[in-house]
């Protein structure tokens, strides 16, 4: 049955759509502005002050140039950064998929005697913690400060992700282990043969969210690390963008020596250049991040 | 539990236990060892005592940071950011979630939804570049700001008025559309038929929402506050270090960025952790308060 529509229903309904694109709009602009302006003439956008860019700028003399990215491909500072964040974010997804596998699966053990206090243990974290600087002092005494293991470590293991594993493991039916277990499997087989690939769904969503979480952080890098040979992308990126010293990294040597030419430029194509696998894989994976809000929301 | 059921639990579940072997280091060497730190905050670290047998000063440090002029500056800036950024990000994505739950072209809604997540998995450091190339002189912000009178051309990140505002909007952008997905998974909960029911008792679309939508997203709402208060004075440094600068610390430096600072540029370790600690454990004030007080009145609480 289909109700004739109240006038006020339809102005809000037409109110509401304009209010929906004008937030998918503003939620794009600033990123258009950045992929426009990466392509842009140097000169052009140099003297530029018309606002956000939402065409790239060029005329007849100054023509529309991919050059920004050949100096970015060129700062060997930056594709060690990439090359370094890609060993963090591998190395550690792999790892911390394991080991919250691991503790979800402990914790998700019926008839345990211990377990259930193992789970206060862990939560009480989630609530109270030493702080910045005695976790510094921790890592410190432990030698791995200025290591690319105090990366991979710092935030290995989450509380979080444990408990979420931990509910997927626990809606698979005791039945199924309980025969494995019958047919002389022991724990580890259960695991990696049964629970695992049961609860595959959940790990991967959080496999993603620690991998995304790894690529874009960049705090416990500026906390432990002072050798750039061990730099993620995100502290060049710092470099780059908010410090601005970065910029002599580029090799300019070409290009007559004039830094302030070029840094818009250089900045805007890194920004793209740094972006891009997250922009590629987004469209992809972002249905994974929505169930992932929800695993989280059930039992949080 | 006797002797007897122990055994038997170790012999069934040595496995498990054994397993569970890495777990519990981890969480001792990471989260209980800088517990036992925290006795840094009685100390008057030096280098050369290291932790165990640097001259232990009682309260001196807690005293020092409530007498200096600091104390009352970073509350002032944290209260102001933290509860600045809730009045304003808090609603934002519930309001976004009832408008797209409005939206009846479903096709429409998922791009716009696709959209808005968009900018929560950009990187804090991109987005902080960002934020500094908009507002810097001739800046996309800054020319906007400027053709509409809010503002001179100027590098707006060095003028104190701005930071606020900019800090706060910007999380909005960043934060608006995947807040809103846990508020549209609570109301894709509503039940269907107290729609019916009210339509039969004639009440309007905007009824519905005030007497059906809202009370039936009203405990994730809840328990979403509560998760935020208990998390009140621990800014999001991330940002705030990449935004600020000294012409700006009157108004941005927070507890946070403090210890950081204070702690691992200047090397004041006892004096930062004491600093540190105050701030966990009105956080933990906090977040319990507002726990009994929701538990009292709406019955929906975290523990």
């Amino acid at each position: 049955m289909k109700i004739k529509e109240s006038p006020g229903r339809i102005v809000f309904r037409v109110i509401n759509v304009l209010i929906m694109i004008f937030l998918a709009f503003a939620c794009l602009a600033p990123l258009l502005h950045v992929l426009f302006a990466s392509i842009s003439d140097p000169d052009l956008l140099t003297q530029f002050s018309g606002g956000i860019i939402l065409w790239p700028l060029y005329d007849e003399t100054h023509p529309a140039t991919l050059k920004g990215y050949t100096f970015v491909l060129r700062n060997n500072a930056l594709i060690m950064g990439y090359a370094n964040t890609f060993f963090y974010v591998i190395s550690g997804t792999i790892l911390s998929v394991i080991f919250c596998s691991l503790g979800g699966y402990c914790l998700s053990r019926r008839g345990t005697i211990w377990m259930k206090y193992l789970i206060l243990i862990i939560t009480f974290t989630m609530f109270f913690h030493g702080g910045l600087i005695p976790t510094y002092m921790v890592n410190k005494y432990l030698g791995i400060v200025n290591t690319r293991w105090v990366i991979v470590l710092m935030g290995l293991i989450s509380v979080f992700n444990i408990i979420i594993v931990r509910t997927a493991f626990q809606a698979i039916p005791a039945s199924l282990e309980e025969s494995a277990q019958l047919d002389g499997a022991g724990h580890m087989t259960i695991l990696f043969r049964i629970t695992f690939p049961l609860a595959k769904a959940t790990i991967a969503v959080i496999a993603l969210f620690y991998a995304v979480g790894k690529w874009n952080e960049y705090l416990n890098a500026a906390i432990y690390l002072t050798n750039r040979k061990l730099y993620p992308l995100q502290i060049i990126l710092r470099e780059i963008l908010i410090e601005s010293s970065g910029t002599q990294d580029f090799d300019l040597a070409t290009e007559a020596g004039n830094f302030s030419k070029y840094k818009k430029l250089l900045q805007y194509s890194t920004i793209i250049f740094a972006t891009l696998p997250i922009l590629c894989v987004y469209p992809f994976v972002q249905k994974y991040f929505v169930k992932g809000v929800m695993i989280g929301s059930i039992k949080g | 539990m006797n002797k007897h059921t122990i055994k038997k639990d170790w012999i069934h579940n040595r496995a498990v236990y054994l397993m569970a072997i890495p777990i519990i280091l981890y969480f001792l060497i990471w989260n209980y060892l800088p517990m036992v730190g925290i006795a840094l905050a009685f100390e008057d670290y030096s280098a050369r005592g290291g932790f165990l047998f640097s001259k232990w000063i009682g309260l001196k440090n807690f005293v020092d940071f409530f007498k200096s002029y600091y104390l009352v500056r970073l509350l002032r800036n944290t209260l102001i950011l933290s509860v600045g950024n809730m009045i304003i990000n808090f609603p934002a994505p519930i309001i976004l979630a009832l408008l797209l739950n409005e939206l009846e072209n479903q096709v429409f809604k998922k791009v716009i939804q696709t959209i808005s997540y968009m900018p929560f998995f950009i990187s804090v450091v991109v987005i902080c570049g960002i934020i500094v190339d908009f507002f810097s002189y001739n800046g996309a912000f800054t020319i906007l700001l400027t053709k509409l009178g809010l503002a001179e051309n100027k590098d707006l990140m060095s003028v104190r008025s701005y930071f606020r505002p900019i800090y706060i909007l910007s999380n909005t952008w960043q934060g608006v559309g995947y807040g809103s997905i846990i508020y549209l998974a609570a109301l894709s909960g509503v039940d269907q038929e107290l729609y019916e029911a009210a339509k039969i008792d004639g009440a309007n679309r905007w009824q519905q929402t005030i007497h059906v939508t809202i009370p039936g997203i009203a405990p994730t709402i809840i328990i979403m506050l509560i998760l935020q208060i208990g998390s009140l004075l621990s800014t999001a440094m991330e940002k705030i270090l990449l935004l600020y600068r000294p012409l700006t610390y009157e108004v941005a430096d927070t507890i946070t960025t403090f210890v950081y600072r204070r702690g691992l540029i200047d090397g004041d370790f006892g004096y930062s952790t004491s600093v540190g600690l105050f701030n966990s454990f009105v956080n933990l004030l906090l977040l319990f308060i507002a726990n009994s007080v929701s538990r009292k009145y709406s019955e929906t609480s975290l523990f």
